[in-house]
């Protein structure tokens, strides 16, 4: 079961107010350079609830979702 | 050439969109109830599982819960439910810029000159679905016709999740046999009365005689009539002219039942601040005061009233409204709840009818003390120079102009 987990990102922004995520600290303090963003789009998170715009990242050889919550401002993961 | 009308239904909205954010409670039947403490109690939107135990919209909670002991109830949450709103109209944008809402979680599209880009009625409104499900994590009903009433029948025909086509093929085998409270505009009154006329289906409506029906139903006879016959033609609004307010207004559940005139004073009179202030910012006056009472049984009555020239004033608001109250409710129950709104709404600036007896300038004096009471009240708080009758009985006043505050930033 996955569960819901709000993290701290660093974030670029784009001449064109693009956000860009470049890394992900996790909450041991532990930081995760995002080596690749595969696919940026709206989705809904029906495994954790939630709805935002889903970016699809690669980090080192996994690929896994991260999404941004518009409505709340707040950076989330599916937690395994 | 024919029209190509969607009507597109979130199924159970609020509970929906509850559920998504709470994976933990989809599997148990779910109800949005209001605050209890506030007398909000009730059932606002349920799921399809409460809906199997017989929870009905409006009912108490506690009554809903004696039905259904493992029911979750959860608050409402207003700003998920305007944005997700907004998201599933932005998804309608894609394909046509001739989308008319009607509430929050339906929306009218013509999409007849889209065909050609998107595919038939059928294609767009299965990709529609699609998004919603994967993009909002919503599911919609969609009808596609050749008009408005029957996109809708259809978008009620089947839930939740899918598509029905009603078309001048299939709207006799698929409308007709409905009951005729399913079509717009008619409401319970109207559906008793029809019985009487033993016209109890949407195909017997269409059947029954015109003249007879005008008659006695008035302008609204043929109207319906049209309806059931297909025969509507009123079109889809642009997205972009949809935008202009048409009316302002304000309803409030109350602490405690309404007992008497004055506490029916108290309550008009802090809507009709709230709805001045907000015709003030956006330079609007109205001359239209409807008023909605709805007693302790539930009873919703509706009334309205010009006034003898267009204002922005909440005491020309306030005294109409009593007025029309006083002419109509005759007390056989306390009041629940009372609402209020200024429609047919003008610029403020808009060259007016003069009246002949009315004083011109005690008006002008008026409204400059209007705009004198906005800038102290942005200054210093609302509670800082109020109407006199609110110091009749503050307790019930400043709980009701609490909840409005709350209500107005909705």
């Amino acid at each position: 079961m996955s569960r819901k987990t709000f993290v701290s990102v660093l974030v670029a922004y784009d001449v064109f107010g693009a956000i860009k995520p470049l890394s992900i600290n996790w909450k041991d303090g532990t930081k995760f350079a995002i080596a690749q963003i595969l696919e940026i789009k709206r989705a809904a998170s029906l495994k954790v609830g939630g709805n935002g715009l889903r970016y699809t990242i690669r980090i080192e050889n996994q690929i896994t979702y991260l999404f941004f919550d518009e409505l709340e401002k707040k950076w989330f993961v599916e937690e395994k | 050439m024919e029209k190509i009308i969607l009507h597109a239904d979130l199924n159970n909205f609020y509970a929906s969109v509850a559920c998504l954010y709470q994976p933990e409670i989809r599997s148990f039947p779910v109800a949005v109830g209001g605050d209890q403490e506030l007398r909000h109690g009730i059932v606002l939107a349920k799921n399809e599982l409460a809906k199997k135990y017989g929870v009905k919209t409006g009912e108490p909670l506690w009554q809903a819960k004696r039905k259904c002991p493992n029911l979750q109830v959860v608050p409402p949450n207003q700003k998920q439910y305007l944005y997700f709103s907004r998201l599933a109209r932005d998804i309608y944008a894609d394909y046509t810029d001739f989308i008319e809402s009607f509430g929050i979680d339906e929306a009218w599209l013509d999409v007849s000159a889209s065909t050609n880009l998107y595919g038939n009625g059928q294609k767009i409104a299965d990709t529609i679905r699609q998004r919603m499900k994967e993009e909002l994590g919503l599911t919609c009903s969609i009808g596609i016709s050749y008009n408005k009433v029957f996109a809708k029948l259809g978008s009620d025909y089947k839930k939740p999740d899918a598509t029905t086509l009603i078309d001048k093929n299939n709207y006799k085998k698929i409308a007709w046999p409905l009951p005729v409270d399913a079509l717009l505009y008619v409401g319970p009154a109207t559906c008793k009365k029809l019985a009487l006329f033993n016209i109890h289906t949407i195909g017997q409506l269409a059947q029954a005689n015109l003249s007879i029906l005008k008659q006695n139903f008035g302008k609204s006879g043929e109207t319906i009539w049209n309806f059931a016959n297909g025969l509507d033609q009123s079109p889809v609004r642009n997205i972009h002219l949809e935008q202009t307010i048409k009316s302002v207004g304000n309803s409030v559940t109350t602490p405690r039942d309404l007992q008497n005139l004055q506490d029916v004073e108290i309550v008009f009179t802090i809507l009709a601040q709230s709805i001045a202030a907000r015709l003030r910012e956006h330079n609007l006056k109205s001359n239209v005061v409807q008023i909605s009472i709805r007693n302790n049984q539930l009873l919703t009555i509706n009334r309205q009233a010009t006034l003898p020239y267009p204002t922005f004033l909440a005491q020309d608001f306030a005294m109409r409204a009593l007025s029309i109250f006083q002419k109509t409710y005759q007390w056989q129950y306390p009041i629940r709840s009372l609402g209020l709104r200024a429609t047919n709404l003008q610029t403020g600036k808009q060259a007016q009818q003069m009246t002949l007896f009315e004083q011109q300038e005690e008006q002008i004096k008026q409204e400059n003390l209007a705009h004198t009471l906005d800038i102290l009240h942005r200054r210093f708080g609302e509670n800082c120079i109020k109407p006199a009758v609110l110091y009749q009985d503050p307790t019930l006043s400043n709980r009701i102009m609490q909840e409005e505050q709350i209500g107005s930033i909705l």
